[in-house]
């Protein structure tokens, strides 16, 4: 899958997967900069499903210490990109 | 056989509930312990499962409808002892039960079999409207009917786009959802606060060795077999309360009565605030994947508003857990008749003596608060430690 995706395809599938696994988030009301534990109280669990729903979408692994990296919407977009959008 | 399906209590400061949403319509056949309606109490929206196999002749009330406890919601046709072969649409439940009345099991009777092969993403399965609760939330602020919402999107997801996309009405503002439980929680406290003499406890030890093995033993796996830090602890908690007498079960009537099984609820915060603390069944017979697979889906049904009726009421000791975000020590309240809670604080580095030097440590605090009524600080205190030893020799989890 070389193929680079666009940022706004990217932005609009993690926003979509965040919202499924989280449907008692309004999407309209996330800060994309800010971490999700701070605006949504995003917990271990939560953030767990997020990777898990990343790594599903997107067929990337996702490595336990790179959960970080998926904290907040723009973070997370970011790291798609870079892991998915060739070396 | 007819039987009448009735409002559950969901706990003992829970008299009425408003009926939100039938999963089951005239014609269709239920099993035990499938979710047969949605209703709304001050704790959320939560699944009513059957306590029968049959199928659905009548639905007595209509969504919207306030009920009190115990008030007929639907009528079935029980499928007898005789004809026990209900059709097997669904897998079969976890343990194969008699075809008789049985006679065993006494400390199951009140409660269903959770289907074993239900759905792991139980937020959406397929064949039913499911509303969020973020839009059902938007939608009770918009005046939009859930009625109207079910039609726009049967069998599939309403999201909070779709009220939006029909509400061009105006809005009666209402924010009563979270006060409601407030209150239940402020209640439920206060009882307990006053009836339940608490002793408390604290112990804290060196987390090291479990997360050690945590992050080895995640390693390996795929990123959807992994497990969480919280999942050791509800398997140790649940462990010891098992093997030490007096922590698993209720005080009733002035006695204590011992649980057979060991129940974990396991204490989620809502966003926007207030808890719920539903159980993770026979925590202590579970390993560790599978506690975690049904961790994962509790929480997953918890945050789309999708709890089961037996989880709420089964639960025989808690577990409450600050998480990565909190402070290090909490002093939690007993949840009536419950008989004892475990609290866990966040775990942080600090410096700890090891092997007669000083080292970083990833160190938890956990402290107990149980009934003086049936145990003292003695038990408490070996409790505490049993817990302790479990975690720090995680293989044996």
């Amino acid at each position: 899958m070389a193929t680079t995706m666009q940022e706004k395809d990217v932005r609009s599938r993690v926003l979509a997967l965040l919202t499924e696994i989280a449907p008692d988030i309004d999407p309209a009301t996330i800060d994309p900069k800010r971490e999700l534990r701070d605006q949504v109280d995003f917990d271990s669990m939560d953030r767990l499903h997020f990777a898990v729903a990343i790594s599903e979408a997107f067929h990337l692994d996702i490595p336990e210490q790179d959960y970080a990296q998926l904290g907040a919407l723009q973070t997370a977009c970011e790291y798609v990109q870079r892991r998915s959008g060739g070396s | 056989m007819q039987v009448e399906f009735r409002l559950p209590s969901l706990g003992a400061d829970m008299e009425s509930a408003t009926l939100a949403q039938w999963l089951k319509q005239p014609g269709e056949t239920v099993r035990r312990g499938e979710p047969i309606a949605v209703v709304e109490t001050d704790k959320g929206l939560i699944d009513i499962e059957c306590f029968d196999d049959g199928t659905v002749t009548a639905l007595d009330v209509a969504p919207g409808t306030k009920v009190v406890v115990g008030a007929v919601l639907a009528h079935l046709s029980a499928a007898g002892a005789a004809t026990a072969s209900a059709p097997a649409a669904a897998p079969p439940a976890p343990e194969p039960r008699a075809t008789a009345p049985a006679a065993a099991a006494p400390a199951a009777a009140a409660v269903p079999a959770t289907p074993a092969g239900a759905p792991r993403d139980s937020a959406r399965p397929g064949g039913h409207t499911r509303i969020s609760p973020a839009a059902r939330r938007r939608a009770q602020e918009l005046g939009v009917a859930v009625e109207v919402l079910e039609q726009q999107a049967a069998g599939g997801i309403v999201h909070i786009e779709d009220v939006e996309r029909l509400a061009a009405k105006a809005k009666p503002p209402a924010a009563d959802a979270r006060s409601g439980m407030r209150a239940v929680i402020g209640n439920a406290m206060a009882r307990a606060k006053r009836e339940i003499p608490h002793y408390y406890l604290e112990h804290t030890l060196d987390f090291g060795a479990a997360r050690a093995w945590l992050a080895q033993h995640n390693a390996a796996l795929a990123i959807q077999e992994r497990l969480l830090e919280g999942v050791l602890l509800t398997k140790a908690v649940a462990l010891a309360a098992a093997r030490l007498e007096g922590f698993n079960g209720y005080f009733r009537d002035g006695r204590y009565e011992r649980a057979a099984q060991v129940h974990v609820g396991t204490a989620i915060a809502l966003r926007g605030g207030g808890l719920v603390a539903p159980a993770l069944l026979d925590a202590d017979r579970k390993d560790l994947g599978t506690l975690m697979r049904e961790f994962s889906d509790l929480v997953a049904r918890v945050r789309a508003g999708h709890m089961r009726s037996n989880e709420f009421t089964a639960a025989t000791i808690t577990v409450t857990s600050l998480g990565e975000e909190g402070v290090e020590t909490l002093y939690p309240i007993i949840h009536a008749p419950q008989v004892a809670i475990v609290g866990a604080g966040r775990i942080a580095e600090r410096p700890w003596v090891c092997a007669g030097a000083v080292a970083v440590r990833p160190l938890l605090h956990l402290t107990l608060a149980a009934d003086h009524r049936v145990t003292d600080g003695r038990t408490g205190s070996r409790f505490l430690q049993a817990i302790a030893a479990l975690l720090a020799d995680p293989q044996r989890l």
